[in-house]
């Protein structure tokens, strides 16, 4: 094979792997918009919040450490040297839990039968809120996380690749991060597992049926709310597993909250309503990002065009389909 | 009692449509544009100016843009952040090639140039609705500002990407640089908004604008009964974005003076604010536009006041704070008024009216 094809293959990996991350994200805001049709913007805080919370409790932060010590003069930092990895998974999976039913109780309850806007915005309110809070608990700072997923290239596959290229020529290998392979591998268990849950459960059944048709789903016997707590948790839990990934590659700061921005490309691409949409929407958004940023790129000697790029991309994709690849068929009537 | 309009008796067509047709608007109109005319000038210092005069004259445009799109028209939009920064960099380039141009045409040509831009972004929502249509607008933002950014020819190839105002005046009175006093500035921005604010009442008045609310009311019942989707979303978009741009040609020429536009004109920082301006004042509502950049404009400078002056927290604790608390208000405002200060206004005249006899 010739380099120029590794190199496209490489490439197209990569972007495959990028994609999966963005698939994480957009997910999270799949389930909650077919759910309770709420656009929840704060997903990008809640995985950092989540990635936030991880930390603390690994390293046994005392919340609002900073706060209290500027308030009362003491000197609190940390409870504890460490603790287990899973135990602190865990623990972080209860406060998603906690702070799905807090945001059921005091923010959607109050909003049923609003327009989808006001909705949306108090979405953002709640990311303001809850970035704040994280900051508040957590302090601001940059934070190292490390739950035991080994990341660094790949030397096996480095070592597999190199003898493809022809011979003699100047080819080192594929570079694909481990970590990328393991967020790949943990992305499908994920949608498996809730793909599984959603067909075979009476839970799930009730959940399809409430994305389904809310009052439909009321005159049943199913609780909606609920049902509302138990999405919400559970984009809560996805937010944890992207906020662990994103965390990990490139630590726990304010940035964290930004990938919903890279999220949203790829919901309009797959459609809001579609966990495969969201799957296939980031695997492509991911791998022409890539191919783009290599092959066009190029052309513009000022390069970043990953910030706009996806969303040029879904917007394309879009004057064809302006559901999404996958959203359900638009109908109007008058 | 206050609010009563019994006796007030119309006797023509053109008394009826008038924008204020009860005396008791007229008295407080006039007094209201008495104070800022004619009191505020003299007493204006430069902290007032800076921190709160000038940005809430400024954001009141933004806002009255972006709720002809939103508001009135039907069309969110998440892009004001890059439409304004469309009239800010249109403004500077022009500053640069005609030297000698008037600084209020100057920025009436970044206006236009804006609303050719917005006609051009605005192009998708003829497809393309709802959340759809709100995410392709973000498309606008970061390319806009990736632009600003990326091209050099924008920011005059200057080493650090930053744009920079120089001098001009208006009756040889500096309104813009370093050395503009706080009066000629604030009354720059004021004869601008008074101005604009009125053709918007008025366009939205017209038939333009019956037409903009019926695309927004059901956009397909509205093409059924003639009104032309195509010329009506893509005049909402051209003239929401010519008011956000004049207000991006101002916030950057009369009030910062020197701008870089990652940081200026990010989504977080007049995006999402601009927004949420127009709903806690009021979606469809001119009045609503002004109450809510009021109240986004003052609302950081009090709690800041609170935290870092009365409680006496360091500045980074307080920032935390101001935004979960900024971030908790938006929430409990959308709980309690949905539909925003100008439905709080409009009950309290209905309250006003009868008063002292509710019943």
């Amino acid at each position: 094979m010739s380099v120029e094809l590794l190199n496209f293959i490489e490439t197209v990996l990569n972007g495959l792997m990028s994609g999966v991350m963005y698939s994480l994200v957009a997910l999270g805001f799949v389930l909650i918009f077919k759910a309770s049709g709420v656009f929840n913007f704060a997903q990008g805080v809640f995985a950092l919040f989540a990635a936030l919370t991880l930390v603390g409790y690994q390293t046994g932060q005392v919340p609002f450490a900073h706060l209290i010590n500027e308030l009362f003069g003491t000197n609190y930092h940390n409870w504890y040297a460490s603790m287990p990895n899973f135990l602190a998974i865990f623990l972080t999976m209860v406060t998603m839990i906690a702070l799905a039913w807090i945001i059921e109780r005091l923010v959607l309850k109050h909003l049923v039968n609003q327009d989808p806007i006001i909705l949306f915005m108090a979405t953002i309110g709640l990311a303001f809120a809850l970035e704040g809070v994280g900051d508040l608990m957590w302090g601001s700072d940059v934070k190292v996380l490390d739950v035991g997923i080994p990341s660094g290239g790949s030397i096996w596959l480095e070592e597999a690749t190199i003898g493809l290229a022809a011979e003699g020529s100047d080819y080192y290998g594929m570079y694909v991060d481990v970590l990328n392979i393991w967020a790949t591998v943990i992305a499908v268990i994920l949608v498996v597992s809730l793909a599984l849950f959603s067909q075979y459960t009476k839970t799930g059944r009730a959940l399809r049926a409430v994305a389904d048709d809310h009052q439909a789903a009321l005159s049943v016997g199913i609780s909606l709310r609920s049902i509302w707590i138990l999405v919400w948790a559970i984009s809560g839990f996805i937010a944890m597993v992207a906020g662990i990934m994103w965390g990990t590659e490139s630590g726990v700061q304010f940035s964290l909250s930004l990938i919903a921005l890279k999220a949203l490309p790829v919901l309009i691409l797959g459609g809001f309503t579609s966990i495969p949409g969201a799957i296939i929407g980031g695997l492509l958004i991911g791998v022409g990002e890539k191919l783009a940023e290599i092959y066009i790129g190029g052309y513009f000697e000022t390069g970043a065009l990953e910030n706009w790029f996806a969303y040029v991309m879904a917007l394309v994709f879009l004057l064809f389909r302006p559901q999404g690849l996958f959203g359900d068929k638009i109908i109007e009537r008058v | 009692m206050i609010y009563k309009e019994t006796g007030q008796y119309k006797s023509s067509y053109k008394s009826d449509h008038a924008i204020f047709p009860l005396l008791q608007d007229k008295i407080a109109f006039s007094t209201l544009m008495f104070i800022a005319f004619l009191i505020i000038p003299f007493v204006i210092n430069s902290y007032w100016e800076k921190a709160i005069l000038v940005p809430f004259l400024i954001f009141s445009l933004a806002a009255i843009g972006l709720n002809i799109l939103t508001g009135y028209c039907g069309q969110v939009s998440l892009g004001t952040g890059g439409f304004m920064a469309v009239g800010a960099f249109s403004t500077y380039k022009i500053m640069t090639y005609f030297p000698d141009m008037n600084i209020m045409i100057i920025i009436l040509i970044s206006g236009l140039i804006t609303a050719a831009v917005g006609i051009i972004f605005g192009l998708p929502s003829l497809r393309i609705k709802g959340f759809y249509l709100a995410v392709a607008t973000l498309a606008s933002q970061f390319f806009l500002v990736w632009l600003f950014n990326k091209v050099p020819w924008f920011y005059n190839y200057s080493d650090t990407g930053q744009i920079t105002v120089s001098e001009r005046t208006m009756f040889g009175i500096p309104v813009t640089g370093a050395e503009a006093p706080s009066y000629a500035t604030y009354l720059f921005c004021l004869v601008l908004v008074v101005t604009l604010s009125f053709a918007a009442k008025n366009l939205i008045r017209s038939k333009m604008g019956r037409s903009w609310m019926a695309i927004r009311d059901m956009d397909i019942a509205a093409e059924i009964i003639g009104v032309p989707p195509l010329k009506t979303k893509l005049s909402a978009f051209a003239i929401s974005s010519f008011y956000i741009g004049v207000a991006g040609a101002l916030y950057f020429a009369v009030f910062l003076g020197a701008i870089e536009v990652t940081e200026s004109f990010d989504i977080m920082t007049i995006s999402f604010p601009v927004l949420f301006m127009i709903i806690i004042g009021g979606l469809g509502s001119m009045l609503g536009s002004f109450l809510g950049a009021a109240f986004v404009v003052t609302l950081p400078i009090g709690l800041k006041f609170l935290m870092v002056d009365m409680v006496g927290l360091s500045a980074v604790t307080a920032k935390h704070f101001e935004i979960t608390i900024w971030g908790l208000l938006m929430i409990v405002f959308l709980i309690v008024e949905p539909h925003g200060l100008a439905r709080l206004w409009s009950i309290a005249k209905e309250k006003l009216r009868r008063w002292p006899f509710p019943y």
